[in-house]
C-alpha cells in the first residue's frame, strides 16, 4: 500500500535521507543528546561503584559495634556515628512534623487564600533553598551559646529548621488534592471545620504528607553542614541529648582529610552505609506515594 | 469504613449541633494552624536577627571594608570576605553553566519522546538518585576520583593552554576544579528537575503544530519547545544557581580553602559556606563575630537569588495558565 503510494506520480518523497543537511543536523544532535544523557548518569555509577567496593570491603558487624579508632589504631568501626545520626534526625523530625504538618495544613485547608499564607508559601519556598550551614549558624547563635555546651538538641533543631519548609510545602499540596467533594460532604454532615480535618482530609492525604515527611528525613539525614558546630562530634557512645554527638556525615569529614589509610578506609564505609540509610528513606517515600489513589 | 466509625460513637455522631466542647476545639485547632503558619515567616526574621545581632560587633568595626578586603587573619584580627564572595560566585557561575548543559540535555532527552516511558522513568530516577548522595560523600568522591582523574588533563592544559587565565597556574590538588565538577554534579538534579516540569507543562498540540509544518525533530525542539520553556528553564537556572551558593561541604574538602583571587581553575580557593565549615569551629572571639558577618554576606547573597528564582517560577507558571 504505501509502495503504491510512493509511486504515484507527483506525490513528493516523505523521507529524509541523510545527506539532507536538515536531516543530518537532526542525526547529530540526536547523537550528542544521548552522549549528554549518559554523560550525567556516569557520576552516579562511579560513586556507586567507589562505595561497593571501597566501602562494602570494610563492612562488618564490628562497623556498628566498635567505636572510632584514634590516629594509627586500627580496626574500629563508627557504631556511635550511626546511633548518633539517627538519635539527631529523630529529634529533627520530631520536632519539625508536628509544626509542618500543621502549618501544612493552614496553608491548604483553613485560609489557603489569606495574606498570611500568602507570605508563608513565599518563605517557605524561598527557604527550602536556604544554604544548610546557616541553619547551623543559627542555631549555634540562638541554642549553642544559650545552652553552653554543643548537643545533639542543637543538631536536632538545626535540621529541624532545614526539614520544616519541605514538609509544609508537601503538606498542602497533598491536602489540596483530597476531593473538594469530600470536604464538602465533611461540611454536609455538620462536621466543625476540626472535625472535617481530622476525620476526612487529614486521613485521606496521610499517604502524600508520609512520602514528604519521608524526603525531608532522607534529606537531613545526609546533611552534615549543618551538624558541624551544633551537634559537632564525639568518640564516645552518645549518654544524653545534651553533649556533643557522633554523626555519620561529620565522621566521614573528619576521617577523609586523614592521612590513615584505616580512616580512609572507615570514611569510605561509613559514606556507604550514609547512603544506604539516605537510599532506604527515598525508597520509603517512594513506595508510599506508589501506594497512594 | 467511615460509616461504622460514626456508628461506634453514634452518642457523639458528628450530625449534631456542634457543642461547646467542638467549638472550643475548632477555635484552638484554627488558631493553631495560623500559629503554624505564621511560625515559617517568624522564624525567617528570628534566623535574620539573631545572625545579625551576633555580628553587630564585626559590622561596626569593619563596616564595609569587610567586603573589599581579600585577608583573613585572626592573628591580626584583620577580616575580610572579597575572595570568598569571589570564589562563591565564580564556582557557582562555572558549575552553573556545566549543570545547565546537562540538566537542559536531561530534561529534553526525558520529555520529548527520545526514550520508551518506562525507561524514561528509570532514567528520571537515575538522575533524581544523584540528588539523593549526601555533600561529604561527594566530597570524598572528589578527593579519591575527581582530583586523581584531573591531574593529568590539568597538567596538558597547563603546560599547552597556560597563556590562558583559567589554566594559568599548576594543579594544586584542592582547587577550583574539582569543585566545580562536584558543584555541577549536585545542581544538575534541581535544573534537571524544574526544567522538565517546563518541557511537561507545554500543551502537546503545540509540538504536533511543529511537526504540522515539516520541522525536523530537533527543529520543533530547538525552535519551539526551548523558546516555549524559557522561563522554566531561567527559573531552574535562578534555583540551581541559589543551591550552588550555599554548598557547603563537598566544596569545604575539595577547594583548598585558600584565601587567594585567581581566574585558574587550578589554584585553591574558598567560598563563604566552606570558610564558616572550616573556620568556625576553632574560631573565638571577635573571628566568631567576623565569621557571622559572613555567614549575612552568604545570607543576603541566596535569599536574594532565591526570591528571584521563586517569583520567576510563580510568573512562568501563570503565564501557562493565562
Amino acid at each position: 500500500m504505501v509502495a503504491v503510494m510512493t509511486e504515484l506520480p507527483g506525490t513528493p518523497d516523505l523521507r529524509h535521507s541523510l545527506g539532507d543537511r536538515r536531516a543530518l543536523r537532526n542525526t547529530v544532535l540526536t547523537v550528542l543528546l544521548w552522549v549528554v544523557a549518559v554523560g550525567a548518569a556516569v557520576p552516579l555509577v562511579s560513586v556507586l561503584y567507589m562505595l561497593i567496593t571501597r566501602g562494602g570491603a570494610r563492612l562488618g558487624t564490628a562497623l556498628f559495634t566498635q567505636l572510632p579508632p584514634a590516629g594509627l589504631e586500627m580496626g574500629g568501626g563508627f557504631g556511635n556515628a550511626v546511633v548518633g545520626t539517627l538519635v539527631i534526625v529523630a529529634l529533627a523530625t520530631l520536632i519539625s512534623v508536628p509544626f509542618g504538618i500543621l502549618g501544612g495544613v493552614f496553608l491548604g485547608f483553613v485560609a489557603p487564600e489569606s495574606k498570611l499564607a500568602d507570605a508563608t508559601r513565599f518563605i517557605a519556598k524561598v527557604l527550602t533553598g536556604f544554604p544548610s550551614i546557616l541553619a547551623g549558624v543559627f542555631v549555634y547563635a540562638s541554642l549553642v551559646l544559650w545552652m553552653g555546651t554543643y548537643s545533639a538538641l542543637a543538631g536536632g533543631v538545626a535540621l529541624a529548621v532545614l526539614m520544616l519548609p519541605t514538609i509544609m510545602l508537601t503538606s498542602e499540596q497533598s491536602i489540596r488534592m483530597v476531593p473538594q467533594r469530600m470536604k464538602d460532604a465533611a461540611f454536609g454532615m455538620g462536621c466543625t471545620e476540626t472535625q472535617a480535618m481530622l476525620r476526612v482530609v487529614l486521613p485521606t492525604a496521610t499517604p502524600g504528607i508520609l512520602t514528604g515527611v519521608m524526603l525531608a528525613v532522607a534529606g537531613a539525614a545526609g546533611n552534615s553542614a549543618p551538624l558541624l558546630f551544633t551537634a559537632l562530634f564525639s568518640n564516645y557512645w552518645i549518654s544524653s541529648l545534651g553533649e556533643p554527638t557522633a554523626s555519620l556525615a561529620i565522621l566521614i569529614y573528619n576521617f577523609s582529610g586523614m592521612p590513615f589509610p584505616n580512616q580512609i578506609e572507615l570514611a569510605w564505609a561509613a559514606s556507604l552505609v550514609l547512603v544506604l540509610i539516605v537510599l532506604a528513606f527515598n525508597v520509603l517515600s517512594r513506595l508510599i506515594s506508589a501506594r497512594r489513589v | 469504613m467511615s460509616s461504622t466509625d460514626f456508628k461506634q460513637d453514634s452518642g457523639r455522631s458528628a450530625s449534631r449541633p456542634p457543642t461547646t466542647g467542638d467549638i472550643i476545639a475548632d477555635r484552638v485547632f484554627r488558631g493553631g494552624a495560623y500559629a503554624a503558619g505564621a511560625l515559617v515567616v517568624l522564624l525567617l526574621i528570628y534566623i535574620l536577627w539573631e545572625i545579625g545581632f551576633r555580628a553587630m560587633p564585626a559590622i561596626e568595626r569593619y563596616g564595609f571594608g569587610f567586603l573589599t578586603s581579600a585577608v583573613w587573619d585572626p592573628g591580626q584580627e584583620k577580616f575580610g570576605v572579597l575572595a570568598e564572595i569571589w570564589g562563591t560566585l565564580y564556582s557557582s557561575v562555572l558549575a552553573l553553566v556545566i549543570a545547565a548543559f546537562f540538566g537542559v540535555g536531561v530534561a529534553i532527552f526525558l520529555t520529548q519522546d527520545f526514550l520508551d516511558a518506562r525507561l524514561a522513568q528509570v532514567f528520571r530516577t537515575v538522575i533524581e538518585m544523584l540528588a539523593a548522595i549526601p555533600s561529604v560523600v561527594y566530597g570524598l568522591w572528589g578527593i579519591y576520583v575527581v582530583i586523581p582523574a584531573l591531574r593529568p588533563v590539568a597538567g596538558f592544559l597547563n603546560e599547552t593552554f597556560g597563556w590562558f587565565p583559567m589554566f594559568s597556574s599548576s594543579f594544586s590538588g584542592p582547587s577550583m576544579a574539582p569543585a566545580v565538577i562536584v558543584l555541577a554534579i549536585m545542581v544538575l538534579p534541581t535544573v534537571a528537575a524544574i526544567s522538565q516540569d517546563a518541557f511537561s507543562l507545554i500543551p502537546y498540540k503545540t509540538k504536533e503544530a511543529a511537526f504540522g509544518m515539516g520541522t525536523t525533530r530537533w527543529e520543533a525542539i530547538t525552535k519551539v519547545m526551548i523558546p516555549t520553556a524559557t522561563s522554566g528553564i531561567f527559573a531552574s537556572l535562578v534555583l540551581g544557581f541559589g543551591r550552588a551558593l550555599g554548598e557547603t561541604m563537598a566544596l569545604a574538602m575539595l577547594i583548598g580553602n585558600s584565601n587567594q583571587i585567581s581566574w585558574s581553575l587550578f589554584s585553591p580557593a574558598n567560598t563563604l559556606a566552606s570558610l564558616l565549615a572550616s573556620q568556625f569551629p576553632e574560631a573565638s572571639g571577635i573571628e566568631t563575630q567576623a565569621l557571622m558577618y559572613a555567614a549575612i554576606v552568604l545570607l543576603v547573597i541566596s535569599l536574594a537569588v532565591n526570591v528571584v528564582g521563586t517569583l520567576i517560577m510563580a510568573m512562568s507558571s501563570k503565564q501557562k495558565v493565562g
